[in-house]
């Protein structure tokens, strides 16, 4: 006979692994994927390709130099940040551009604090931001949606966003029910036809994505619905007061990338709370600090600097709010 | 269906010998029965090298509050006081006994017959379990008088009986509900008699149907009896899950069960019972599942205390080639063993193999705070941080982080994807912590 393997128990181990949560995120992502390549064609590809590649060398060059350390590449996390990074991005940026988001969001933002778990920012968003500050132009000028086999033949458009135009027609003066009217249709949102970063333009894609990481159990319902639902109460009660002012609830939910925020990113295991508790004052952050942007702030989008800066409330959370007990009655004295 | 609410898995049930009969495993040629069989302190040896003893004969008593006498499990000679490897890994004081026949203790009744007259006092009942030797059979044997000793103060309601059996492979219980169940039941009125409670519940999981239906037709005759399904979820067998499961009460971090009116008995404790009170026998048998995909003949055996688990796997077909890890107990919270010749004690429920591939654990990666060890701890604690803690050595923000409600049921390991040994941490911690709450008691 063999010698013994002695070990503690437990001695079976479920079959979840660090690979399989990942993997299931990089599926959850393949229907906005494959909307975004509808829309905005081998732009679309250039991008992610790109990025993807990009991100994965930055990992393998700082795991293996600097680090020093077992490869990690292929563990699918730095796969999700490139195309996180690259949803976030308009299709028409220039190569160099995306590649020194790569090197910001693994780079700088997860590689810098030991690789993966340590990072306490989400790496794409910390990407996203540094490219939407250095290089507001680029970042900014959104190519109009060009479904493939279209008839239409025109160059290269560019124009702003829905939450853009919304944003200039209100500081100039107008109504809301005026600009709605030079607006896609809601139904052009939904699906994702109207200009806007890669992967966020289509809400029903998705959402699609996320139903499956719930249904898979690797989100929790916590983040996503009370982010969606405090967007939705903030912005209802606003709409409510003054609908010339304030625009409805609806567009809000579907417009820009809070879909892509809310499911992919606001609930990025890594920089997000751990408790049920925790995760509900998350995504309650997480709305309220997007809908002030979004309505006040200089920026017509705040969904990625809302996350980053519930990333960084993300430790206070955590030891404010522990999960719930099993028999918390009895204050233990430590004395 | 009823279950308990916070955290629990649910692992693969393999429960592959649960169609198997109870046989009585043929008497070894020695046995070598430990003193310390139960939790608390150890029992002291009344017998002496060279002495005949009888099967029944008490041969070492148990002195303290928390301990319990223990009993000769064959007849013949006292070969030696010894330290032996016990499960544990350790080597510890243990009885060797070399067998000569099987002659029992007169006063005990060998018979078949079932006795549901209980004419035994609410103190004889009492007397006879701590006298006998009764241990919980669950696996952590604790000695079962003392539960029936309710503290001043404290009230009894209801006598819940643990049939569940959540470990994975494990199968003993199944069988002694489906084959010793009207001993069990009288068992369980003997025990409601002991507390003073005119209401039992029996709690079964679900992937035991055939134990569920039976106890339900027989239990019917028992008045105050009732048996629950309970939805398959682990680690519904621990104390605290079970009564949740079963009444909805929580007993308070730190607390006993008796606490929230509750005491706990096996099934198997509960047949113990029966035999001690009714029959005169103590505890030196009992149903042990011997199990493993690679066994030949996965069996519930009927085995002495103090038998070598090499027996046990001789009786089931050999010890398959590949076999690299032997665990006493289920694969949730048993101990590998370090040696086949380990012998069963009172709380050995079964013993399990696995081959190489099986031993493995699975590659460490770095944690990825998915919060997937939180949600399953059935004690809503924070295994990721409470081992991390334990690693910086910062034992008093362990405390505070209850790490000594730990039940070290598994579950986080389980379910961890990063393939973390948090409970191994977390032992360690406790061991710890433990030492710290007890030195501060001293000063």
């Amino acid at each position: 006979m063999n010698l013994l393997t002695v070990s503690g128990s437990p001695h079976v181990h479920g079959d979840n692994s660090v690979k399989k949560v990942m993997y299931g995120v990089v599926y959850a992502l393949i229907p906005a994927m494959l909307i975004s390549i509808y829309f905005f064609g081998f732009d679309a590809v250039r991008v992610l390709l790109i990025s993807v590649a990009a991100c994965l060398l930055f990992e393998w060059l700082i795991q293996k130099y600097l680090i020093k350390g077992p490869a990690t590449i292929n563990d699918g996390s730095a796969l999700i940040t490139g195309i996180l990074l690259a949803f976030n991005v308009p299709s028409n940026l220039p190569i160099w551009i995306i590649i020194v988001g790569a090197f910001v969001a693994i780079g700088i933002a997860k590689m810098s604090f030991g690789g993966l778990g340590k990072n306490p920012f989400n790496p794409a968003l910390v990407g996203r931001v540094f490219l939407l500050i250095s290089f507001p132009v680029q970042m900014t000028s959104w190519p109009i949606a060009k479904p493939l086999f279209s008839s239409v033949v025109t160059d290269a458009i560019t124009g702003p966003t829905p939450l853009g135009i919304l944003k200039d027609g209100l500081r100039s003066g107008e109504k809301v029910s005026d600009i709605i009217t030079q607006l896609p249709s809601y139904l052009q949102q939904l699906v994702g036809d109207m200009g806007g970063s890669l992967g966020e333009v289509s809400a029903i894609a998705l959402l699609i994505g996320g139903l499956y990481l719930l249904i898979r159990k690797i989100i929790t319902w916590q983040i996503p619905v009370a982010y969606l639902g405090s967007v939705i109460i903030f912005t209802g009660i606003l709409w409510l007061v003054n609908p010339e002012q304030f625009v409805n609830p609806l567009f809000h939910l579907i417009t820009g990338g809070l879909m892509l925020g809310v499911f992919f990113m606001a609930t990025d295991m890594v920089s997000s709370p751990m408790s049920s508790k925790g995760q509900i004052i998350f995504g309650l952050g997480c709305g309220i600090i997007t809908v002030v942007i979004r309505i006040w702030g200089a920026y017509p989008e705040g969904v990625s600097f809302a996350i980053l800066i519930m990333n960084a409330l993300t430790p206070l959370i955590n030891n404010s709010f522990k999960p719930k007990r099993f028999g918390e009655v009895v204050k233990i004295d430590h004395k | 269906m009823k279950t308990f609410k916070l955290g629990g898995v649910h692992p693969a049930e393999n429960k592959i010998s649960e169609n198997k009969a109870i046989e009585v495993l043929p008497i070894p040629k020695q046995v070598q029965i430990p003193l310390g069989q139960n939790l608390g302190a150890p029992s002291v040896p009344i017998v002496k090298k060279g002495d005949e003893v009888k099967t029944g004969q008490l041969i070492a008593k148990g002195e303290a509050f928390i301990s319990s006498n223990i009993h000769s499990s064959v007849s013949g000679k006292v070969l030696k006081i010894d330290n032996v490897n016990d499960q544990s890994g350790y080597k510890r004081p243990a009885i060797v006994i070399n067998v000569a026949g099987d002659e029992w203790e007169e006063n005990i009744d060998r018979t078949d017959t079932l006795k549901k007259n209980i004419t035994a006092s609410k103190n004889e009942i009492i007397k006879k379990v701590h006298e006998l030797g009764i241990v919980g059979l669950g696996g952590a044997a604790f000695p079962s008088h003392v539960k029936l000793m309710v503290p001043k103060g404290k009230k009894a309601e209801v006598l819940i009986i643990n049939g569940v059996e959540c470990e994975p492979y494990l199968t003993a219980d199944h069988r002694v509900m489906l084959e010793k169940a009207n001993e069990l039941l009288v068992g369980t009125k003997i025990l409601m008699k002991a507390l003073g409670v005119n209401k039992a519940l029996i709690g079964i999981e679900n992937n035991k149907p055939d134990a569920i239906e039976h106890l339900s037709k027989l239990s019917k005759e028992y008045e105050g009896i009732e048996v629950h399904p309970l939805k398959v979820k682990y680690p519904q067998g621990g104390e605290k899950q079970l009564i949740k499961a079963l009444t909805n009460r929580e007993v308070p971090s730190g607390t006993l069960p008796i606490e929230v009116g509750c005491v706990v008995q096996n099934v198997g404790t509960a047949l113990a019972v029966y035999e001690a009170v009714q029959k005169n026998k103590p505890l030196f048998e009992r149903v042990v599942t011997i199990t493993g995909k690679a066994i030949k003949n996965p069996s519930n055996f009927l085995v002495r205390i103090g038998t070598p688990i090499s027996e046990l796997i001789e009786a089931c077909g050999g010890i398959p080639d590949k076999t690299s890890k032997i665990i006493g107990g289920g694969p949730m919270m048993g101990k590998s063993l370090v040696t086949p010749d380990a012998p069963i004690v009172k709380g050995s429920s079964g013993v399990l193999l696995f081959d190489e591939k099986e031993s493995k654990r699975v590659e460490e990666k770095a944690c990825i705070r998915c919060a997937s060890c939180i949600k399953v701890c059935p004690m809503g604690l924070e295994p990721v941080l409470i081992s991390q803690l334990t690693k910086l050595e910062m034992y008093e923000e362990a405390e505070k982080n209850n790490i000594m409600d730990c039940i070290e049921c598994g579950s986080c390991q389980y379910t961890c994807p990063s393939g973390k040994p948090l409970l191994d941490y977390i032992r360690l911690g406790k061991f710890k912590v433990g030492q710290i709450i007890r030195n501060r008691g001293k000063n």
